[in-house]
């Protein structure tokens, strides 16, 4: 047939970079990035490997040893290196469980979210007028509320615990996901691999989840990773308001709520808890920004 | 003296695969008056060289020039702010696309007034004169009214019309038109390519028109380029380029016209351009020519004399256009 | 001569376009009254400038939209939205944009298989594959190219991938939705090339898309010129070209720049520009940018006449 295209054979051992590769380097371009995957690499250990590494169980209470300070302060004991609460239990081990609550609230929530956001988008921006309508107005009034306050009120009415506390933060969190999914995906609609598929006859599910939705999922990782920071602070910030994981469970934001009323004494009981949001948050914002340096096709450089 | 002179300019671009070589070693000279055309695919570099003439290109881009002067004084070694004096007031730029080269959110009226407010100095009743003058100037019907247009109610045309307009609002010496009837139909081509020379004419500014149409270049330009995965690989007078090319590439480039095809199936040149991971070692086109030698994949070749087209080839074409001579041993460097 | 694959008597494609909150929806006339045959081994060109309905009329017979009027029929059979699955695998489509055309997430293998999985469920996975590799093939791709992905192709390359993936389902027609105009010169012809030769082999009928009239003059057997979604001049290519009597025809071929340096040729230059497909105009919609207009152009609208060569123009050039 005709002539083809002689083989590319690289002249001067240039390779083009492998998906990942290339991949990496826009990630690794952002310095802040490369720091929050590290930490964000350990927290991810310290909440599969907690119960090992935990010198105690959580739970245990040392009734000789309650506000103990940390190892490093006069007063303090090797045997509980950053203290222990009014309770007695040792605060590390407390931590290091606590990471587990986090990580597994996180995952949960962007889960939940995430897959019920990306069903309801797709179904938005191939949907009837009408209907796309309807459930674009539906996410309007979800986000009309301030995010804290509407979790507040679904918990209020399932109950404080951690998992009405997951399933309330999934529901404020998924209008997001609806949004984001439903533009980029009403974005691909107009491309002409997606008339192409029709034109061979290509039913709506495989249109939506086998053509469109691969494309669109870009701008998805980035929200999933910073929805899920968002989910610990919110997970957290009910903790804490004592409608979420309920005493004596080890989640950091219910931790410092208990500890609330030692602030002045103990500064140890509320400082540590306080650090480990604060850390793994940030890592994992710094890490969703390397990823929307890397995946969002709107900044790449040339 | 050239109004415009760039010898051995070379571009490159950093990736996250290395240096990508955009441009290499091109010569520009542009006179006063003349239509130079640049033609050349995609990825040769033809856009390139231009912008780096106008210093647009961004921060990845590492420009190497032997000499880069407009009338004598060289772009490299005066100040950013003479050389903004330079750019857009002497030499101005009008690109492929015109509904993207003009702000959505004004007016092209106030976009026109606000180039001529930058450069010229005017006060307000003079520039307002002299953008309904600039837009007679250019064909635009009802100038007073379409002052007050936003680029969205204009067709492609109109929108050309007013870039083009922009960019001679202060008598350049010399414009660059990067494709400028490419996003355009072919009545409304004809227009704004009669508007370029009736332009050329009446302002005596030289024109540097990028393209990579054939049909173009025959029609309006004076002089043409031929560029080639970022080289300068042939230039010549317009009659002489389409008689008689020498540089394989260009003979090839014509020949798969349709217009000149004599069966149904057309020559065609193999293959694709070369891009930035399968670089040949010697002469750039060497992989898809038809008389390629051992030579041509070895060292890549110099640019021949101004009798044989510049052609940068070892084995340039003879007068019949098939056959070719025999390569010359170079005597290297 | 063959039995027509494609008859097209008056199709017309009007649109309902909403203007603003109060307003009366306005119509756009897309396309109206077209008429043409086409059968296998035949190149109908459909040339005209932006908004002439050239690519609606593309549209309505890969059946992506119903037509508002007219009839069309496929191998014999009326084209209506319930015929539309048993007519699909008889048309199919390529595009203008080789980047936009390929699902980037899909390797070419995917790409290529898709037609036969929703097509024929029943045909088994190896049978696929072998088909896949030998449409590839055909197109003049290597074998190695099978599991890549479209971004490491050129865009000759993801051009001759499209026209693999138009192939897989043995159509008898392909609509060419200007296949070639988003790519280089040198890259072309090769398309072009390829093009022919698989028309020869299988006996294709294309129907060509296009705004380049030196590419459709070399092309095509048959022409269609189109302005503002209506015919204005029909006939055989060579004819059309030799002597367009269409005064638009005339003005579009002068317009085309050729390739031959001082030839000195006057190109007929037309005043302004195509009017919106909203506005309604009662006469020719050619009218006001030609230069032979006289009152009866104004007032009524021309209707195609004339036979194998056929114009819609009062007065026409000789």
């Amino acid at each position: 047939m005709t002539a083809t295209a002689p083989a590319q054979t690289p002249a001067n051992g240039v390779e083009r970079p492998g998906r990942f590769k290339e991949f990496y380097h826009y990630f690794s371009e952002n310095r802040g990035a490369v720091f929050g995957l590290w930490i964000f690499a350990g927290f991810v250990f310290v909440a599969a490997f907690a119960p090992w590494l935990a010198p105690y169980d959580p739970a245990e209470q040392f009734r000789d040893f309650t506000l103990i300070p940390p190892a490093w302060q006069e007063g303090g004991n090797w045997a509980f290196p950053l203290g222990t609460d009014p309770l007695g239990r040792d605060m590390l081990s407390r931590l290091l469980t606590g990471a587990r609550y986090s990580f597994f609230v996180g995952v949960v929530v962007v889960t939940v979210s995430a897959t019920g956001g990306i069903i309801i988008g797709l179904i938005s921006a191939f949907a009837p007028k009408w209907l796309d309508a309807i459930i674009m107005r539906v996410m309007d009034i979800i986000l009309a509320f301030p995010s804290l306050l509407l979790a507040l009120v679904l918990v209020a009415i399932l109950g404080p615990s951690l998992t009405n506390a997951m399933i309330a933060i999934a529901i404020v969190a998924q209008p997001h996901y609806v949004r984001l999914t439903r533009a980029s995906a009403l974005g691909e609609l107009q491309k002409d691999y997606v008339t192409s598929a029709r034109v061979v006859g290509a039913g709506l599910p495989r249109l939506m989840f086998l053509t469109v939705l691969p494309n669109c999922l870009a701008p998805i990782i980035v929200q999933a990773a910073l929805s899920f920071s968002t989910a610990i602070l919110d997970a957290a910030a009910l903790g804490f308001l004592g409608m979420g994981a309920q005493p004596p469970t080890p989640e950091w934001g219910t931790m410092l709520a208990e500890a609330r009323e030692f602030i002045l004494r103990a500064w140890w009981v509320v400082t540590f808890p306080g650090l480990a949001i604060l850390i793994t948050v940030l890592s994992i914002n710094l890490m969703g920004d390397g990823l929307r340096d890397a995946l969002d096709p709107k900044l790449k450089r040339s | 003296m050239s109004l415009l002179e760039v010898r051995n300019l070379t571009v490159e671009f950093a990736t996250s695969a290395g240096q990508f070589r955009a441009v290499e070693g091109v010569d520009v000279t542009l006179d006063k008056g003349e239509v130079l055309a640049i033609v050349g695919e995609s990825g040769s570099g033809k856009s390139v060289s231009m912008l780096a003439v106008m210093g647009l290109l961004p921060w990845t881009a590492t420009i190497t020039a032997d000499r880069m002067a407009f009338e004598g004084r060289d772009l490299r070694e005066i100040t950013p702010a003479e050389r903004r004096k330079i750019i857009g007031k002497d030499i101005a730029m009008i690109f492929q696309e015109p509904m993207s080269s003009l702000n959505p959110c004004f007016t092209v009226g106030f976009q026109i007034k606000e180039a001529l407010r930058q450069h010229l100095g005017l006060d307000r009743k003079a520039r307002h004169n002299r953008a309904i003058e600039l837009f007679e100037q250019v064909g635009i019907p009802a100038p007073e009214k379409r002052l007050n247009v936003f680029p969205h109610q204009m067709s492609g045309g109109m929108n050309q019309r007013v870039m083009i307009a922009m960019a001679i609002a202060c008598n350049p010496k010399v414009l660059i038109a990067d494709e400028p009837t490419t996003a355009l139909d072919v009545t409304i081509q004809a227009q704004i390519l009669d508007l370029l020379l009736e332009l050329r004419e009446k302002n005596g500014m030289a024109l540097a028109l990028i393209t990579h149409d054939m049909g173009v270049v025959a029609e309006t330009a004076e002089r043409v380029a031929v560029h080639y995965a970022g080289q300068k690989v042939e230039e010549q007078p317009v009659a002489g380029l389409f008689g008689r090319p020498y540089h394989p590439y260009t003979a090839a480039l014509l020949a798969a016209l349709p217009e000149r095809a004599t069966s149904r199936i057309l020559p065609t040149i193999p293959g694709v351009v070369p891009g930035q991971f399968d670089r040949p070692a010697g002469c750039l086109f060497a992989p898809r020519c038809a008389h390629a030698s051992a030579i041509c994949q070895t060292r890549p070749p110099l640019p021949r004399g101004a009798d044989e087209g510049h052609a940068r080839c070892h084995t340039p074409l003879l007068p019949d256009g098939k056959t070719v001579a025999a390569p010359i041993e170079e005597v290297s460097q | 001569m063959s039995e027509q694959i494609v008859t097209a008597r008056n199709l017309a494609r009007h649109y309902e376009v909403k203007q603003g909150f109060l307003s009366a929806p306005a119509t756009v006339r897309a396309l109206s009254d077209v008429s043409f045959d086409l059968r296998p081994g035949q190149t109908l060109a459909v040339v005209g400038e932006s908004g002439c309905g050239k690519s609606t009329l593309a549209r309505l017979v890969t059946m992506i939209e119903e037509p508002t009027g007219g009839e069309l029929r496929i191998k014999g059979e009326a084209v209506t939205r319930d015929h539309w699955a048993s007519l699909r695998s008889s048309v199919q489509i390529v595009f203008q944009d080789p980047y936009g055309s390929l699902n980037p997430r899909q390797r070419i293998s995917t790409i290529l298989q898709e037609p036969l999985k929703i097509n024929r469920p029943d045909m088994s996975a190896e049978e696929r594959d072998r088909l896949a590799r030998e449409k590839l093939a055909l197109v003049g791709l290597r074998p190695e190219h099978y599991d890549r992905f479209p971004h490491m192709f050129s865009g000759g390359q993801r051009q001759r991938i499209s026209i693999a993936r138009a192939l897989m389902l043995d159509p008898a027609i392909l609509v060419l939705d200007e296949p070639i105009s988003a790519l280089d010169v040198s890259i072309q012809s090769q398309i072009l090339n390829l093009l022919v030769e698989l028309q020869e082999r299988l006996g294709l009928a294309y129907l060509f898309i296009s705004h380049d009239l030196s590419v459709v003059r070399h092309f095509c057997d048959d022409v269609i010129v189109m302005y503002l979604g209506r015919v204005v001049e029909q006939g055989p290519s060579k004819e059309v070209f030799a002597n367009p009597r269409h005064p638009y025809t005339k003005a579009l071929i002068s317009a085309t720049p050729r390739a031959v340096p001082g030839s000195g040729r006057k190109r007929i230059k037309l005043q302004g520009e195509l009017p919106s497909p909203m506005d309604l105009i009662e006469g020719c919609p050619f009218a006001p940018r030609c230069w032979r207009v006289t009152d009866q152009c104004r007032k009524s609208r021309p209707e195609l006449s004339g036979g194998a060569h056929g114009i819609a123009c009062y007065n026409p050039e000789d």
